[in-house]
């Protein structure tokens, strides 16, 4: 908590202060506006999408006159009605709105219906008439890599000569980590309201994390210029990646709708449609082939990672581009090579989540080195700790990046005692030893994840800040509003640079008209970047103030500061807002814009080398898990966790995205598993039936600390770090416990076979497999006799 | 006969007469109210964004019971009070205790689904004082976060109590109970609308006489099922009568020999009575669904829709539970066993329905039930496995096994009951006859589990009540083993 509050002269709510989210108050009274809470205007029509039910096949009959016939009908679309490019692919042009002769996953997008109420648009959309003609789908990894389909071409990072090295190592193991992947459920799914302007031009409403992405798309589909499409987002319900492309689509749709009709248009996602029709985290499958010395240290390894992209491109190039940079996670890889497949598949495409391939990449790694200290009977963190990059050597990354800030060996040492995890290890040992169906295991993983956007173009942030002559200001930013928390970070170090009480300082909605040619609300980097634009505009303003106190007053520059809503200049103190009425009576402007660009990245996405981030954030966690042998099923009593948010603006909210997104990651290795059908359906399209963790699921010892001494070498805004995405990756030590847990039961003699997400079948199942191996193993021991 | 829904909203009585009875809650709410602080997440009863707070009279007291509004119908609100995230802040707008707590506590990211944790917090907040932690997650599992991990919410439910748990409606509870008072009902309503046909029946015989008259119509009790037809397939409801204002069914009691629950009895009316004799049937039934489904819910709609995965019902048939079913005046009594004839269809008669259901009080058998699902708490059972042992010594008298996602319909394992009977009850013949499950059993694949993982787990289950029955010792749980993490 902020200890300040005492000093008269410390502003309320500024940087380094736990103050609530800006929200805070609005959401637990309902009064928070969602882009579905607008008030919409008189004769607002409510729109539904007609889906494909084949994953791969051609339309031979489109018959959409029973929809156009259903009451409250007022339009319907299909890709000949659409004006401009019929496509929404944020990267590749590859990703129609409609579908145009042929369907590529089950939930494709065919046709839209705009009706009088919601009910009825949905009533309407199911009425259609569709006729395939069934291609063979292409639906798994496996059946992809067969058939050599993707979506771009594969990648390969190769350094030393891992070929060599394996052959020379003491120690080689070979084997695949399975991974699943995961849906955002974010509580409110996607929505967009359009309403349509003069002169042709189209106000949009969307639940997205990339304005501008959604503004393009909605020009390019109308056949508009940007200029003529506005897009505007006070706050999501939650984003976690599937609203940085994905709303784009939506957002189209409602707009196409509201173009033809003249009349505003809604299209809000029932939550089935959602899951069914939008990407999700990318399935991985990582094939190794390590060679190893007798303590564990790698000398070589070949890794191949392939990804399930659904049927386009989406962001899955750098989403793998990204799995590559985080395959060696913490460790220093000599010899190596990682290459990704990107694979089409007939399901949908794949996108944005948090970590971005980051927690693929990384599980690789991290059951790599699991599978070696249980080949050499070690304890992992041994091993972790043994391959762990160097300070001041081995320290330089696969892709060329020297590592600068790394702080990993201190982290996981204050960790590793603080969480008591030696002690622990040998009581779970014990435990286990006498414990028939109940075992234990427990797991300490690190996390190294690059900050920035790999596309270098990306890395740059605008803010336009106001201040009105009573002294309060109007903040604006690209940073969109997801739960995270970017709105309150922002302003805090607006309040703090203009020594302003936070309750000054207007947060208002995201809009294109006000910043534009945004970046996505994305990597981890919203309040990094936009936080240093908006200081950016403050410190403008103020240098403009006190030139305006210099030259009335007669004092140098130095002589004015800045207090709590106070100005000193000289000996006088005034109030900000007299200075403020002061500056407008001697015409000076008092509005700014703010711009931010993140220096010393570099990198050729070509040859997949350079320096793609500015600094790495680190943490490390500890869990603790019980599993019943009898039926899989599992809980985590206890879970430390030590991050690194360098000074954090908001300690609060930090903690929040570190609890947050270790439960999120927790959920994706464990009980979050996604099913198709045979026919490429997805079956876990609600809550019903794909389970996100519950209340319950929080272990209910949960022990989450924020690296006191934790500082940004980097100069980053108030030397923070970003905290969005990193933390999720700490989750991977809920997986490597519950393997912990299964090996015992072959007395960590031999490794258990798991998958990812382990469920509490798939631990079963580990727990039945290693128990047959063993007694194989035990057969064969015995003397054969020799008829 | 009445024609009108007249329910408190917040503290106005409101009168809806050209209403679809079948307009969920929800709906209501968001469009025709303008109260948008209530979500809509999934409108099937599962992430909790949408609860709502139902005040319903009893005695002098008003129960406060948490329930989510999108799939609740709007015509069931009849003679209650709907109370809703709006309603929470005091006249001067001050945050109620609940609402400050979670923003102490930051017990809200993107604020989604925090007027849902508000609502279930709320109604918390007027049951209890001071619940242990495991309570508050048993409240909370109907409500899903993506965003904080839960941590700090659950930080804010042991706050709200700073100072005890006196609110504003507390201080017109009074009132309040008056004001419902004023709108009970004495005879059936019946709304009519746009062809639909909706009744809600106050005694038996005249409940009895209307599903003789309608036979096709539509039975709902509580409407976590039913709802569904209306948010997710879009279904006409033609004719509904509605069980929920039957006082003579909504009756729960323990004489004796067993427990009688009444149809209209919620899975929270009946877990008290279940809970104290059979403890792990309580488990099950604190697994059941959510806080805000088991508050409408019922055991009868459970058994009525005949669902494979019905997670009550293998506990039921362990335990030979009776169902007494009506038609018109008549009555005859029929064991669960014998009920379920087919997949998702039952023994009932054209115009007959559930009436009560009777669970025989046993005193010397050992009972046990499991679920196993892929999430813990709220969660439909991948298996959901009850056993019922009478010994002899150490000799099987008879055991009753059933199970449910074993099958299309829940069922009893007969040719397992049969390899045990007579045996000793020990590890090495539970091994032997748990293969008879293998013979009993032919289980699918589907999305919440795979054939084989169903049969090594109904095996398995058999085991680990052998295990529980004779070696007390042994942890078996890791529910109970979570207990002695919380100290």
């Amino acid at each position: 908590m902020d200890n300040r509050h005492n000093d008269r002269l410390t502003i309320e709510g500024g940087v380094r202060a736990a103050i609530p989210h800006d929200s805070a108050r609005k959401h637990v009274s309902g009064e928070a506006t969602y882009t579905d809470d607008i008030p919409v205007p008189d004769g607002t029509l409510y729109a539904a999408i007609g889906i494909s039910t084949h994953a791969h096949a051609r339309i031979t009959s489109l018959d959409l006159v029973p929809v156009a016939s259903a009451p409250g009908v007022v339009a319907v679309l299909t890709a000949a009605d659409v004006p401009g490019h019929n496509d929404v692919g944020p990267i590749l042009q590859d990703e129609t709105i409609f579908a145009d002769g042929v369907v590529e996953y089950a939930g494709q997008s065919i046709f839209a219906v705009a009706a009088r109420t919601i009910e009825q648009a949905r009533r309407a959309a199911r009425r259609a008439i569709v006729e395939y003609e069934r291609r063979e789908p292409v639906l798994t990894i496996d059946a992809a890599l067969a058939a050599e389909r993707f979506v771009l071409p594969s990648r390969t990072i190769r350094r030393g000569n891992p070929q060599a090295s394996l052959a020379a190592a003491p120690h080689r193991l070979r084997g695949t980590l399975e991974m699943g992947g995961q849906d955002h459920f974010y509580l409110e799914g996607q929505v967009a309201l359009a309403i349509p302007q003069e002169d042709g031009d189209m106000m949009i409403y969307s639940s997205t994390q990339h304005p501008t992405d959604v503004q393009r798309q909605v020009g390019r589909v109308l056949g508009l210029r940007v200029n003529a499409v506005t897009v505007e987002v006070r706050r999501m319900g939650g984003g976690f990646g599937g609203k940085e492309s994905q709303a784009a689509l939506f957002a189209s749709v409602a707009a196409l709708l509201a173009n033809v009709t003249g009349r505003p248009v809604s299209l809000c996602l029932d939550r089935d449609d959602d899951m069914i029709m939008t990407g999700k985290r990318h399935e991985f499958h990582i094939t190794y082939d390590v060679g190893f010395d007798d303590d564990g240290l790698i000398r070589g390894i070949e890794l191949v990672m392939a990804s399930r992209c659904g049927m386009s491109a989406d962001l899955s190039g750098p989403v793998n581009d990204r799995a590559m940079f985080h395959a060696d996670n913490a460790y220093y890889l000599e010899n190596v090579s990682i290459t990704s497949h990107r694979l089409k598949t007939n399901t949908v495409s794949n996108t944005a989540f948090r970590g971005f391939g980051g927690p693929q990449g990384m599980m690789g790694i991290e059951w790599v080195i699991d599978e070696i200290a249980r080949h050499l009977g070690k304890d992992p963190l041994e091993v972790r700790k043994r391959n762990l990059y160097g300070d001041t050597e081995r320290n330089v990354t696969p892709y060329e990046m020297t590592i600068e800030d790394n702080i990993l060996h201190q982290l996981i040492e204050d960790l590793e005692r603080s969480s008591d995890y030696q002690a622990r290890r040998a009581a779970i040992h014990e435990f286990n030893a006498t414990s028939p169906v109940l075992k234990r295991g427990i797991a300490l993983t690190p996390v190294k994840f690059g900050i920035s956007f790999t596309a270098t173009h990306l890395n740059q942030a605008g803010a336009l800040l106001h201040v009105f002559t009573d002294g309060s200001v109007h903040l604006n930013h690209a940073g969109t509003e997801m739960g995270q928390g970017v709105m309150t970070n922002v302003a805090q170090i607006v309040a703090e640079e203009l020594q302003l009480d936070i309750d000054r300082i207007k947060i208002t909605a995201t809009n294109t008209g006000k910043v534009p040619n945004t970046s996505a609300s994305a990597a981890s980097a919203t309040t990094d970047m936009n936080g240093a634009a908006a200081a950016d505009a403050a410190r403008t303003i103020k240098r403009r103030l006190i030139d305006v106190a210099v030259e009335r007053f007669r004092v140098e520059p130095s002589q004015v500061a800045f207090r709590r809503n106070e100005v000193v200049i000289g000996d006088r103190v005034m109030p900000f807002e007299e200075l403020v009425s002061l500056a407008h009576a001697a015409r000076v402007q008092l509005s700014a814009t703010g711009f931010y660009r993140t220096p010393k990245i570099h990198y050729d996405a070509e040859r997949l080398r350079g320096r793609p981030f500015y600094y790495f954030a680190y943490g490390a966690a500890v869990s603790e898990v019980v599993i019943d042998t009898l039926t899989g099923e599992y809980m985590f009593p206890r879970v430390d966790i030590l991050h690194d948010a360098g000074n954090p603006i908001n300690a609060a909210i930090a903690l929040g995205q570190v609890e947050g997104g270790f439960i999120q990651g927790m959920g994706w290795l464990t009980t979050e598993e996604l099913y198709w059908d045979e026919e490429g359906r997805l079956m876990t399209h609600a809550p019903s039936t794909y389970k996100i963790p519950a209340c319950g699921d929080t272990p209910p010892d949960f022990r989450v600390t924020l690296l006191e001494s934790g500082q940004n070498r980097e100069d980053v805004v108030y030397r923070s770090k970003a905290v969005g995405e990193p933390p999720l990756m700490l989750a991977i030590s809920t997986f490597h416990a519950i393997k912990d847990a299964v090996a015992s039961v072959g007395d960590y003699r031999l490794s258990p076979r798991l998958s990812a997400p382990a469920t509490p079948e798939r631990v079963l199942l580990a727990v039945e497999e290693l128990r047959a191996r063993l007694a194989a193993r035990l057969v064969q021991l015995q003397p054969i006799e020799v008829h | 006969m009445a024609q009108t829904v007249r329910f408190i909203l917040g503290d106005e009585i409101r009168e809806l007469t050209d209403i679809d009875p079948t307009m969920t809650v929800l709906t209501y709410l968001r469009t025709v109210e303008r109260r948008t602080g209530t979500k809509e997440g999934c409108a099937e009863g599962d992430c909790g964004a949408c609860t709502v707070v139902l005040g319903i009279p009893d005695g002098d007291r008003v129960r406060y019971r948490a329930v989510d509004s999108c799939i609740l119908f709007v015509a069931t609100l009849d003679g209650k009070q709907l109370i809703t995230v709006e309603d929470l802040r005091d006249r001067d707008g001050s945050l109620h205790p609940v609402q400050q707590a979670m923003v102490d506590c930051h017990g809200s990211q993107c604020g989604f689904c925090t007027p849902g944790f508000v609502m279930s917090l709320f109604a918390l907040y007027h049951c209890e004082l001071e619940p242990s932690d495991r309570r508050i997650s048993d409240v909370l599992a109907g409500n899903l976060c993506r965003c904080t991990g839960y941590r700090p919410i659950i930080e804010a439910a042991r706050r709200m109590y700073a100072n005890g748990n006196g609110d504003r409606f507390t201080a017109v509870e009074s009132a309040v109970i008056e004001q419902l008072r004023s709108i009970q009902r004495a005879d059936t309503l019946t709304l009519m609308h746009g062809g639909r046909t909706y009744y809600a029946p106050v005694s038996l015989s005249t409940l009895a006489s209307l599903v003789e008259r309608h036979p096709d119509a539509r039975l709902l009790s509580g409407g976590t099922d039913l709802g569904l037809l209306v948010t997710k397939q879009h279904e006409d409801l033609d004719t509904l009568i509605y069980l929920g204002d039957v006082r003579e069914l909504q009756t729960v009691c323990a004489d004796g020999d067993q427990i009688e629950i009444g149809a209209a009895a919620t899975f929270t009316d009946a877990f008290d009575a279940v809970a104290d004799h059979y403890p792990d049937f309580g488990e099950l039934l604190r697994r059941f669904g959510s806080v805000q489904v088991r508050n409408t819910g019922t055991l009868a709609g459970n058994i009525a829709t005949a669902s494979p995965i019905g997670d009550s019902l293998p506990a039921l048939m362990a335990l030979d539970a009776r169902l007494v079913l009506r038609r018109g005046g008549t009555t005859r009594e029929v064991g669960l066993d014998e009920f379920f004839v087919g997949y998702r269809r039952t023994a009932m008669q054209p115009g007959e329905f559930i009436e009560r259901i009777r669970i025989p009080i046993h005193t010397r058998r050992r009972f046990a039930a499991y679920k196993i699902s892929k999430r813990f708490d709220q969660d439909i059972a991948s298996v959901c496995a009850a056993y019922s042992l009478a010994l002899d010594g150490s000799t099987v008298r008879d055991i009753r096994i059933a199970y449910g996602g074993m099958a299309p319909t829940p069922r009893r394992a007969r040719l397992c009951e049969q390899a045990l009977a007579g045996c000793p009850w020990n590890e090495a013949t539970v091994e032997q006859a748990s293969h008879a499950l293998d013979r009993d059993f032919a289980p699918i694949t589907d999305l919440r589990a795979s054939s084989a993982y169903r049969s090594l787990v109904a095996r398995n289950l058999l085991r680990k009540f052998q295990l529980e029955t004779t070696h007390g010792a042994v942890e078996t749980r890791i529910v109970v083993y979570a207990e002695h993490c919380h100290g």
